[in-house]
């Protein structure tokens, strides 16, 4: 019996296209996380209609759903949606910030890894301004830059982001093994060449474990920015208008809307890491 | 001037001391009065236990570390001089291959800081991955390969730039006891064919004999040199040799010096 089942197996495998196993693999793998989504929605549907709970409180997913839909009707339509706009508007002041905050981060880092002197003067400062809430900083940008110009949410963003790249940089490329930097040393290898061939690609991984986390707080600093004031057609403020005037299926989109830009940037990140590290620890199994 | 380079020992130092933290409470005289020389295409083994001063030594030899005091010239040059003229290639006890590089291009690296053109380094690392015997393992990351496998990238890494002297410290030591006698073999192969000179550090008595020409018994605290022994067994040495009453009396005779130097 054993052994039948095991030809049929091994049939299976050569005969079933690759492709297809594999997906199918995928599939299986994520089934759970999928599983838990729709359970916790099925969940909340019920309960709001159950215990019928004010929709301020908490509207149902099915409400919520509407609204998107009718938002999406009239961005195809019409071509004019105002929670798509806004949406634009945000993503715009998050992908900007994140590229002027991140390549600062990565640029500064890799001067002060060259002048050991003056990483060790800037590493406690950038350390103590990592804890900082940034955020409480808006209102001073608001002033700066104007209310309505996104380099005032650009300007929050780049902070945020800056730090937390800044550090983990430094770190990637000090951190390095000493056995490796001996090798090198054999070698007589230049501290540029050290660099290039060693130090950067040891400060990948740390470089992109830090992008990843600021890519999701790029649009979180966006939209709190927002929240401080800012054009009409920006998240935060699509947010707070509409949940001033009762609207929580609308406000609700805006939050959804939201979530969707961090997760669709943080995978972004999560992309361009996989193609350009195949060779990182975490994506050799299932990879 | 050519002349001058290939009658010049390899190695040649004099009264060598290295003490580190000279001065402080935690002073470690490392090595004390070490006088060796060795001639080019020589296989020498440093022997002795932890703290002797044998991967010290070699450090020293490579211009990773400076000597306390003593004259040590390497290709009668200074270890810094040395070292810049890329005159040796160095393996550790670990591989320290580059994660991100697949096999070849580790084998081709020293080659990239070196400068070689594009074609060359592929074509040597090719051929020093055959000599290996991993030809076809070039485009595999290093973490696919076994402890084994690795070791051999890097030595291959180490012999690519055709560096006159290889220093290794102690490459087989975190690997089984099978493959550390397959790689032993292998070693003396790629020494006999391309007759570099070899210094190598281990602490393994049988290991030291089968490979050496001569070994090199040190003691430990201070690190001394205690005894040189000619190791007079016939090339080539093959899987047989270990069987041969003279490894035996070779590797008893090493043993007793060790004991000796260890105070009993």
């Amino acid at each position: 019996m054993a052994e039948i089942s095991q030809i049929v197996e091994s049939a299976y495998e050569e005969t079933a296209q690759p492709r297809l196993r594999r997906l199918r693999e995928r599939f299986l793998y994520y089934l759970p996380a999928i599983l838990v989504a729709v359970s916790v929605l099925v969940v909340w549907e019920l309960v709001v209609r159950v215990f019928n709970i004010q929709q301020f409180l908490l509207p149902r997913p099915s409400a919520i759903l509407d609204a998107f839909l009718a938002e999406t009707q009239l961005f195809v339509t019409r071509g004019g949606s105002i929670l798509f706009e806004a949406a634009g508007a945000t993503l715009w002041s998050a992908v900007g910030g994140f590229a002027i905050g991140g390549g600062a981060g990565i640029l500064i880092a890799l001067v002060t890894a060259r002048w050991t002197i003056i990483s060790q003067a800037l590493m406690p400062f950038a350390i103590a301004a990592n804890s900082v809430p940034i955020i409480a900083f808006a209102p001073i940008t608001n002033n700066w830059f104007g209310l309505t110009n996104p380099a005032s949410k650009m300007a929050i963003v780049a902070i945020i982001v800056f730090f937390p790249v800044m550090i983990n940089t430094v770190r990637g490329l000090t951190l390095v093994e000493p056995r490796q930097l001996e090798l090198m040393q054999s070698y007589a290898a230049s501290p540029f060449k050290i660099l290039r061939a060693l130090r950067i690609p040891n400060a990948l991984p740390y470089i992109f474990s830090a992008l990843r986390v600021a890519s999701a707080l790029s649009v979180i600093g966006a939209v709190v920015a927002e929240f401080f004031g800012g054009p009409r057609a920006t998240l935060g403020v699509f947010i707070t208008q509409v949940a001033s005037s009762f609207d929580f299926a609308r406000a609700w989109t805006g939050i959804i809307m939201a979530s969707l830009i961090g997760i669709g940037f943080y995978l972004l990140v999560l992309f361009v890491e996989r193609r350009l590290m195949p060779w990182h620890v975490s994506f050799r199994d299932g990879g | 001037m050519a002349q001058a380079t290939t009658t010049a020992p390899v190695i040649a130092a004099q009264s060598i001391n290295k003490i580190f933290k000279p001065g402080s409470a935690e002073q470690v005289v490392a090595l004390q009065d070490i006088n060796l020389t060795v001639q080019a295409g020589e296989f020498v083994s440093l022997i002795g236990p932890s703290g002797c001063g044998k991967s010290t030594l070699l450090r020293l030899i490579a211009d990773l570390i400076p000597p306390t005091s003593g004259d040590l010239k390497v290709n009668n040059k200074t270890p810094h001089q040395a070292r810049l003229d890329r005159d040796y290639g160095m393996v550790f006890q670990a591989a320290t291959l580059y994660d991100w590089r697949t096999v070849s291009k580790n084998v081709q690296l020293p080659l990239e800081i070196m400068g070689y053109p594009a074609a060359q380094r592929k074509a040597r690392a090719q051929e020093m991955l055959e000599l290996v015997e991993l030809g076809k393992f070039a485009n595999h990351y290093p973490w696919q390969l076994s402890g084994g496998m690795q070791q051999r990238v890097a030595i291959a890494r180490a012999l690519a730039f055709e560096p006159s002297l290889l220093l290794m410290d102690e490459p087989f030591g975190a690997l089984d006891e099978f493959t550390r006698e397959r790689m032993n073999m292998e070693l003396l192969r790629i020494w006999q064919r391309t007759g570099i000179t070899v210094i190598f550090v281990t602490h393994s008595i049988p290991e030291a004999v089968f490979l050496s020409s001569r070994v090199v018994v040190m003691s430990p605290r201070p690190g001394r040199i205690t005894r040189v022994i000619d190791i007079d067994l016939p090339y080539p040495r093959v899987f047989e040799t270990r069987e041969l009453p003279r490894f035996f009396e070779l590797v008893t005779d090493v043993r007793e010096h060790l004991r000796d130097a260890h105070g009993g």
